[in-house]
């Protein structure tokens, strides 16, 4: 038994968390400043960190990566491609992301939909943006004909689905880590009654629960990543929600307590907490796991 | 990467499997019965190879990597048996601080069970500030005098020894004039008192009077005014994950819960599943990172934490389950009040966190 990461995982980890803090918007205004994006985007190109399936890398590194991004907001896609590569295996130079309930997710730029149909993989166009409650990443309206492109296995199937709950999981604790230590930060200089707000038990303490919450999470996202490709796919996607299910309460708390310590500020359109906490209710509906989903018998 | 056991970890679970299912329904597992009979269940366990699994050889142990408590935490749970017995703490304590005399003396009759041990700590008046404790230990001779008053005293009513912390130098700073003793519970000048907690079990904590009690000098675990640093690596070490044996119990509590229910369970248990789960997972990373050498500091608070949250969790659970016409289910949701009081509260765990992790000077 050895839950830890390998080198090779924690150095691919930290070039994610650096190339995130290096191009990730910094603020809201960030958001809007088009080059920006486009470096961003040709810097993630660059990575090949978008086809890391069909090059053979198991749902662990696919999770640190997507964790990273969301700590840093990144607003390029990177789950729906992910997803998408992972069901075509084959590395084409054309933007392709996937489509759930009728919707393209992450389909900033995207031009191509993958829809998998029980076993059956279809593929469709990406249409018109889709109003989000996400400010960082975009769905888009799908449209057809749509095109058998091939078919996997009732295995590959279920471990897709698994792969699908763990990558927005990651996507949950990344958001998570990244509003907590915005509040952290901003706990430490924000002064009230002559001294910084974080030096109150009653702020301090909201904070002490979040980072408890982030490192339940870490660990149960660990596992269900680790699970994607090493337990059965039942077993994979049981692990898959447990996990969901937790990070994305504990990520919706952490958001709310990092809005709440930043105060009045906290609920405006320029801080960013509002932009994590989005991002957490977005990635929450993205295949959604439900408590009455939950095999008891299994835990 | 791999969360599944290695060749070696499977075989030792095969061994204790076995030896488990032989022993099936022989121990009780919870109430007073529990508590009376745990001696008897730590030196069956000893006896066979199953504790102390992670201690120095010299004392009794087998110096396994601590994943292995981890299996024996799981197994006990699975076979109904009842739960290692918790004083990883004690062993700790004694172990860093003691002389090399008092280590040979006293750590493998506190492994092997055939001496037991209490914990000598809290107070009436010090409870989440210690170091606000009153007892004093005076020296008389070759011999230390004990005073005070001791409570929430695990098993002191069955202990032989007592890991006492007294203070020894009334006009020293009150971190820095406290000292700890290993003392025998039997003699005179030591009076019992039970405590009867809120689910009605009346063996697991006391409380203890020492009025005169002795104690030989040489029975002090390190220098004098080192009791405050000993305290400390006690209860660091009472929070560390492997020490937080209970959490394969709360999965063994969820699953019983889960064979009761009829229809759709109440989403207060999926919950408890869920988070039983993470805690089961949330261990072994942090069993795991020992292996890089890594020694837990204030993270522990974080486990701590993450644990009370769950037990009290799984309490909600078996409450939702009919708890108010279930005594045993009512004891279970009484029984998990106290994680967030004993170890050291929950507002004192979130103090840790945010001042030595966050840096939020609280």
């Amino acid at each position: 038994m050895d839950a830890r990461l390998t080198t090779e995982q924690r150095e691919l980890r930290a070039a994610a968390a650096r190339l995130a803090d290096e191009l990730g918007p910094g603020s809201v205004l960030d958001l809007d400043d088009a080059d920006r994006v486009a470096r961003l985007e040709k810097a993630v190109a660059a990575t090949g960190w978008r086809t890391l399936r069909s090059d053979g890398a198991s749902g662990v590194e696919v999770a640190l990566v997507a964790e990273e991004f969301a700590r840093g907001l990144v607003d390029v896609p990177f789950a729906g491609p992910v997803l998408a590569d992972d069901l075509r295996r084959d590395d084409t130079a054309e933007p392709w992301t996937v489509a759930v309930d009728g919707e393209a997710a992450d389909a900033r730029d995207a031009r191509r939909v993958l829809v998998l149909q029980g076993r059956r993989i279809l593929a469709g166009r990406a249409g018109h943006a889709v109003a989000g409650v996400d400010l960082t990443r975009r769905n888009a309206e799908v449209s057809g004909p749509f095109e058998p492109v091939g078919e996997v296995s009732a295995e590959h199937a279920e471990r897709w689905r698994a792969l699908a709950l763990v990558v927005t999981c990651a996507d949950l604790l990344g958001a998570a880590r990244g509003a907590h230590t915005l509040a952290c930060e901003y706990a430490k200089v924000r002064e009230q009654y002559g001294n910084p707000i974080g030096s109150y038990q009653a702020v301090a303490h909201l904070l002490a629960e979040g980072l408890a919450l982030i490192e339940g999470s870490i660990s149960v996202l660990r596992h269900a990543a680790w699970a994607v490709d090493e337990l059965t796919p039942a077993e994979a996607v049981h692990a898959a929600r447990v996990a969901k299910l937790y990070c994305a309460r504990a990520a919706r708390t952490v958001c709310e307590t990092s809005v709440q310590v930043h105060g009045g500020i906290g609920n405006t359109w320029e801080c960013l907490a509002h932009v994590y906490l989005r991002r957490v209710l977005a990635s929450t509906d993205l295949f959604p796991a439900g408590l009455e989903e939950i095999d008891l018998g299994l835990s | 990467m791999d969360f599944r056991d290695s060749p070696e970890e499977a075989a030792f679970r095969e061994r204790l499997r076995s030896w488990l299912a032989e022993r099936a329904g022989t121990f009780p597992t919870s109430g007073d019965d529990y508590w009376r009979r745990q001696g008897e269940w730590h030196r069956a366990l000893h006896a066979a190879g199953f504790f102390g699994l992670s201690w120095p050889r010299a004392y009794g142990g087998q110096e396994l990597p601590p994943v292995y408590d981890v299996i024996l935490d799981e197994e006990l749970a699975r076979a109904g048996a009842p739960p290692r017995p918790s004083l990883g703490y004690l062993v700790q304590g004694l172990g860093r601080h003691g002389s090399e005399e008092l280590r040979r003396r006293f750590l493998p009759g506190m492994i092997n069970g055939t001496e037991r041990w209490c914990q000598g700590f809290s107070e009436p008046g010090a409870g989440s500030d210690l170091a606000a404790l009153t007892t004093t230990a005076t020296r008389d001779g070759d011999e230390y005098v004990v005073h005070g008053h001791k409570i929430w005293t695990s098993y002191s009513d069955v202990a032989d020894w007592c890991l006492l912390l007294a203070r020894t130098d009334p006009d020293a700073p009150r971190h820095q004039g406290i000292s700890a003793f290993v003392v025998s519970m039997h003699q005179p000048g030591i009076e019992q008192r039970p405590l009867k907690m809120i689910n009605g079990v009346t063996t697991e904590f006391g409380q203890v009077l020492f009025e005169g009690a002795r104690v030989p000098a040489d029975q002090m675990v390190g220098a004098p005014g080192e009791g405050w640093r000993l305290a400390m690596t006690v209860v660091g070490h009472e929070r560390e994950p492997s020490t937080l044996g209970f959490s394969a119990r709360y999965g063994k509590t969820v699953r019983t819960l889960a064979a009761r229910v009829e229809g759709a369970p109440p989403a207060e248990l999926a919950w408890a599943a869920v988070q039983t789960e993470m805690l089961r997972l949330h261990v072994r990373r942090r069993l795991s990172e020992q292996l890089d050498g890594v020694s837990h500091g204030p993270e522990g608070s974080l486990d701590k934490l993450l644990m009370t949250w769950v037990e009290q969790d799984v309490g909600h659970a078996a409450l939702a389950m009919g708890g108010t016409r279930d005594p045993e289910l009512l004891s279970t949701y009484l029984y998990s009040r106290a994680q967030s009081v004993m170890g050291g509260t929950s507002q004192i765990q979130k103090n840790i966190i945010a001042s030595r992790i966050l840096g939020l000077g609280a």
